[in-house]
């Protein structure tokens, strides 16, 4: 739910980066973090196991700058994409405003795509949210490897509404912060409408 | 889709800091939060230090909703407060409605003081956050600023 402060003139906004395991969520943030001015942004908090695995959430505070007097700041979430932390994704996906679906594209996860995806629509209903009434970006990630399922087929399998669609490789940057702005601007502009 | 804005105003937030600076002193704390349930800070009084107030907010909200999805596992509908007790800092946190109020303390404090006085502030913080949230309402279908954001505001934001 966007919170906006009138005293401290401040949007804050909260984005949820959601897919299934290791597909390159937290890769997504770091990227951001490692990318931007450090007056931009807070700490990035990473609740992770002992191997480095997104145990609860990662998060991240992200300014983008102002609107009409208003600072506007993005809190950054992503789940952890094991399928037996589905209590702590419904838990994160609470008071979303806009969802980025991190798709990995190697050959032999386009069975977790589609799960991790009626998961996040499933979650969403159950928050009271409907993903077709929601912002919405779909990553197709790791376009870097050699087996990778064409753009069309994946497309063909994951989208959902018409959502904007980009290609990525998060662990070099490629199509990191066009996916961010993409969801960031459907956010605001969901505000507008509001 | 995402749920309406959650607006709050100039006389609200004065309010609301009186509130948590009265908090503040009567349970000798050292910094006193209210925080959204989604992990947004609504207003602080204390000496933070260089405490990252956005992250322990994030933290705050994560935590109580971990603990809350617990107790409907175990058949409690929800746990009014979390404690966490160090050894020289602790932290108390009281769920008021969406809102959470965050109490840090430390040896010069108790944590039945803590309760107590908590507990009491509980209703004004209530009261100022219903009345943000009527106006929220009013304020989302009436207020010129979500209407006048135009493409080129939102561009320029990533330019």
């Amino acid at each position: 739910m966007t919170f906006i402060n009138y005293a401290s003139r401040e949007i804050n906004c909260k984005i949820v980066y959601y897919g299934p395991g290791l597909c390159g969520k937290t890769t997504n943030l770091q990227y951001i973090y490692d990318s931007t001015a450090p007056q931009a942004k807070g700490k990035l908090i990473s609740l992770a196991t002992e191997t480095d695995r997104t145990l609860f959430f990662d998060f991240m505070p992200l300014e983008l700058g102002t609107v009409r007097g208003f600072k506007t700041r993005f809190h950054l979430y992503t789940v952890p994409g094991q399928v037996y932390y589905d209590a702590s994704r419904k838990l994160i996906l609470k008071g979303v405003d806009g969802v980025v679906f991190v798709a990995d594209s190697q050959d032999e996860r386009m069975d977790a795509n589609i799960e991790s995806l009626y998961n996040l629509e499933e979650n969403l209903q159950t928050q009271g949210y409907d993903l077709k009434q929601l912002p919405y970006v779909l990553q197709l990630n790791k376009r870097d490897l050699p087996n990778v399922t064409p753009v069309e087929e994946l497309s063909h399998e994951l989208v959902r509404k018409g959502e904007p669609i980009f290609e990525a490789v998060a662990s070099n940057g490629t199509g990191v912060f066009d996916t961010l702005k993409a969801v960031a601007k459907q956010v605001l502009t969901e505000l507008r409408k509001s | 889709m995402a749920q309406p804005p959650f607006i709050i105003h100039e006389q609200q937030f004065q309010r609301m800091k009186a509130v948590l600076a009265r908090v503040c002193v009567e349970c000798a704390a050292r910094v006193v939060f209210l925080v959204d349930r989604d992990g947004q800070t609504i207003a602080f009084h204390g000496e933070i230090g260089d405490m990252d107030t956005t992250s322990f907010s994030s933290l705050a909200a994560g935590n109580v909703a971990a603990t809350s999805s617990m107790a409907k596992l175990i058949g409690e509908d929800v746990f009014p407060a979390v404690v966490h007790e160090g050894e020289r800092e602790s932290i108390f946190i009281s769920v008021i409605g969406r809102s959470l109020l965050v109490v840090v303390f430390d040896e010069r404090s108790t944590l039945g003081l803590v309760k107590l006085r908590a507990k009491r502030a509980s209703f004004d913080v209530a009261d100022i956050l219903d009345d943000a949230v009527h106006q929220s309402i009013y304020n989302v279908n009436n207020n010129p600023l979500f209407q006048e954001i135009t493409d080129e505001d939102i561009d320029s934001l990533f330019s």
